[in-house]
């Protein structure tokens, strides 16, 4: 079987030879191929999929039963930014769940999905390890602590503003 | 940094007695003058709770300030691990003094450059006020130290976890070293932690000692030694403290058991959401080889061990051991049946020994200091100290480590400050999702493995969540049952059908849909569930519903007949409401509202909503400038 792969893919499946390479094809590296693979594409589409099965002669069903199982990975595109809501105890008994409606609200969107711009992620994770600031939102990789609902718009608004600023770059 | 290879235990030592004199000014016990510094040491903590506050952003000010005055020989800055008090971070404490300030800013650095190191002035102002506004100067004048001893916590706070020579002056790879030299007996090395009373501190509290025992005993050519650090409780980050304050601890004590069980290969299983920790293992892991204390012919007695890192992809079943077995090899994490244990048959189908972070921390200072310098400490049967995350409504959140047979009372009033806002302490959870609630009425138990199963909680990984008057025990039961349901692998019948038909009735109940047999049903479910289901997820997931049934039946029954939610959580149960006082008219809510429900003129406060039409949607609520609007 050959995968079909367009112009504008070659880049990143060139990056993604590079990381087989880096872990000798080894079967027992499929969760650390599929995290940095994941990083190259955003997601794991399909293709991907079908690609690391073929590369690594591991059936396809294996490779999706995998993917499938750990909340890490994601087969459909994300946003630009993904927002964690903790849902941890901590941040549960600190009213995380009132934040979480506050962001669905202003977004109104549900969680796991994305935004039509594909600016938004919304999700609920688990404990970040910050409990001491409860209840925590992360965004990308930045944390932010004790944070109310009506702390949302504004907050959601500096990343806007980034996004545009990139974007005018 | 420049690392030498070291070749002998005489080479480690000369390396510990120059990094301790470096860092001996932080040490409590230390001599020290206070009238002539010469030296400022700062420690800034760069867990994960503080990093958030921004404590990186401080360090990298902090050090332009001091470069920018010239005082590069006179101050040193230093990262270092969590020191517990995470609600009041960022947190920097100077040495010599031992000066603890707390919430620091980026706009306070200007000012403790030149107040403090510049004048020797300390900045009054970011000093700790205690309950009785007294300002607590040094870091040993915290009430909420008092209670605590930090043994598997111990370097937490006073080294820098990226600098191996800070591990070492706090002899760290002296056991390591000192066994290999002496070529100590592998029973001795048991036996001194079966002595210990060591038990594991994953949640199970088997005996250690007895874990590597068995490990030893199967023959064969491969053997391997795996730490947990998967660390699923979702309010826990005990373990994840412990990696990113003192990581070489666990290094060295892996190192130690591929010894003594004879393995020459071991992985850390960690979570992929602990991005700090992971970086400070791969960072320690790196110095370690280039010293020589892993990897190839250690120290050149012949032994080899190699450490590598896994990292786990999301899914809290994987913390159970045979799923993380799995996980390691790539594979989804789905748990087998045991026996055989993995001891016997593990990764690769060879014996492999699997510890918990907290318990492989306390390994090389119990092998340092004795067996009998560690059993004294705890219970008849629960020996040394426990990590907790202490978090809920207490108002010193953070880490902390306390003797084993430490009373819950001690806990959440001595160290953690009693509860926030004034309110009344209605229970506190142990165990995470296989836990339970306990009352008010046992705060005098005095915890370990045994006294916390008989009330029906569990010691678990050491969780500890303080919950008052305003929680609803039926939510919260809910709420763990959500967790258990979302995570249950799927593999065995009673666990992925009985979770979702438990939760189906817990949300009934909280939706005021409930009836009085649903108690009884629900609670036989439960021992099915419990006896039936192959892993400890699902054997252990009933736990909060027959806690909180035991000992809050009175909220389930206000539920379930008048309709009540007493804490005011369930939604369904509740109205929304504006409150009179900080009403200010500005009829953003009535605007919101997609049902009209809102009504009011102008300026003129308060509005009111209409209980007949509101559909509880709580959209207003977020839209008040003023948080006026609340659930009732
Ligand atoms: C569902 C489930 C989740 C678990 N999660 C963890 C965990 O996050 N960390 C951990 O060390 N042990 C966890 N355990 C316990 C492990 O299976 C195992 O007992 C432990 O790692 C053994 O180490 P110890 O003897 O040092 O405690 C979990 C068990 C179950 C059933
Ligand atoms: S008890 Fe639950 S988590 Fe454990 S094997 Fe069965 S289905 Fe999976
Ligand atoms: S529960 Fe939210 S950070 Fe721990």
């Amino acid at each position: 079987m050959d995968i079909y792969i367009d112009k504008t893919e070659e880049e990143n499946f060139k990056k993604l030879d590079e990381i087989l390479e880096t872990h000798g094809h080894d079967q027992g590296h499929l969760i650390t191929i599929l995290r940095d693979a994941q990083e190259v594409f955003g997601y794991l589409p399909e293709k991907v999929q079908s690609y690391l099965s073929l590369k690594l002669d591991i059936p396809i069903s294996t490779v999706n039963g995998v993917v499938s199982f750990y909340s890490l990975f994601s087969q459909e595109k994300k946003g630009r930014f993904t927002i964690g809501v903790c849902l941890g105890t901590a941040c549960y008994v600190k009213g995380a769940k009132d934040v979480l409606n506050a962001i669905k609200e202003e977004l109104g969107l549900d969680s796991g999905e994305t935004t039509l711009d594909h600016l938004f992620t919304l999700k609920d994770t688990r404990c970040i390890g910050a409990c001491g600031l409860a209840p925590v939102v992360m965004i990308n990789d930045d944390v932010h602590g004790k944070v109310t609902p009506s702390d949302i718009p504004s907050l959601l608004h500096q990343y806007i503003k980034k996004s545009k600023e990139e974007q005018d770059d | 940094m420049e690392l030498k290879h070291i070749s002998d235990l005489n080479q480690l030592k000369e390396i510990k007695d120059q990094s301790y004199s470096e860092i001996n000014m932080r040490l409590k016990e230390s001599d020290r003058n206070l009238n002539e510094i010469k030296e400022y040491q700062v420690l800034i903590c760069s867990g994960t709770g503080c990093t958030a506050s921004k404590s990186q952003i401080i360090l990298k000010k902090l050090n332009q300030e001091i470069q920018k005055r010239n005082l590069i020989n006179k101050v040193k800055v230093y990262k270092t691990g969590c020191f517990g008090f995470c609600k009041l971070g960022p947190i920097i404490v100077v040495h010599p003094e031992r000066i603890f300030y707390c919430e620091v800013s980026e706009e306070d650095i200007d000012e403790i450059v030149d107040k403090h190191f510049c004048q020797n002035e300390v900045v009054e102002r970011l000093l700790y006020k205690g309950d009785d506004k007294q300002v607590k100067k040094t870091i040993d004048e915290l009430d909420f130290f008092n209670d605590q001893q930090r043994i598997a916590l111990r370097n937490c706070g006073v080294i820098n976890p990226e600098d191996i020579n800070e591990y070492i002056a706090m002899d760290g790879y002296l056991m390591l070293a000192t066994i290999l030299e002496e070529k100590r007996d592998r029973n001795t090395i048991i036996n001194e932690l079966l002595n210990s009373g060591l038990r594991g501190r994953g949640g199970g509290g088997f005996p250690t000692g007895k874990k590597w025992e068995y490990a030893l005993s199967y023959e064969n050519d491969e053997k391997f030694v795996v730490c947990n650090a998967d660390e699923g409780d979702p309010g826990a980050f005990m373990d994840r403290s412990i990696l990113e304050g003192d990581p070489h601890s666990v290094i060295e004590a892996m190192t130690i058991a591929g010894y003594t069980i004879g393995a020459s290969k071991g992985f850390v299983y960690v979570r992929a959401e602990y991005p700090i920790a992971v970086e400070r293992l791969r960072i320690a892991i790196n110095q370690a080889k280039e010293l020589g204390l892993l990897g190839q012919n250690i120290l050149n007695s012949g032994f080899n061990f190699e450490l590598d890192i896994r990292l786990g992809a999301g899914a809290f079943v994987c913390g159970e051991e045979t799923a993380l077995l799995q996980s390691v090899m790539g594979m989804r994490g789905e748990p087998r049946p045991r026996p055989p244990f993995p001891a016997k048959v593990g990764l690769w189908e060879k014996p492999t020994l699997n510890n918990n972070v907290e318990t492989y921390a306390n390994v090389p200072i119990i092998l340092k200091n004795g067996a009998d310098w560690y059993n004294k400490i705890g219970t008849e049967n629960s020996k040394g100290t426990k990590v907790f995350a202490l978090a809920g409504q207490v108002i010193n959140t953070g880490l902390i480590e306390v003797p084993m047979g430490t009373t819950l009372r001690t806990i959440v009033y001595n160290i953690g400050g009693g509860i926030d806002n004034q309110r009344e302490l209605k229970a506190v959870q142990t165990g995470g999702p296989s836990g339970g609630c306990i009352p008010v009425s046992l705060i005098d138990t005095p915890i370990d493995f045994e006294s916390l199963s008989e009330i029906g909680s569990m010691m678990g990984s050491g969780g500890l969540i303080v919950m008052d008057e305003t929680d609803c025990m039926v939510d919260i039961a809910r709420f763990y049952l959500e967790f258990a349901q979302d995570e249950s692998c799927g593999k065995c019948v009673p666990c992925r059908i009985g979770t979702k038909r438990l939760l189906e009735m817990l949300t009934k109940i909280t939706e005021g849909k409930g009836k009085e047999e649903d108690l009884k049903i629900m609670e036989e479910l439960c021992y099915d569930i419990k006896e039936s289901s192959l892993c400890g997820l699902g054997q252990t997931a009933p736990n909060p519903i027959l806690s909180t049934l035991k000992y809050f039946k009175d909220e389930y029954l206000a539920h379930i007949n008048e309709h009540k939610c007493p804490a005011g959580v369930c939604n369904a149960l509740l109205q929304v409401v504006i409150s009179d006082e900080k009403c200010i008219a500005c009829g953003i809510c009535a605007r919101v509202c997609p049902v009209s429900a809102i009504t009011g003129e102008r300026k003129k406060p308060p509005y009111e909503i209409h209980q007949d039409i509101c559909i509880k949607c709580g959209a207003c609520i977020p839209k008040c400038p003023t948080d006026a609007i609340y659930k009732r």
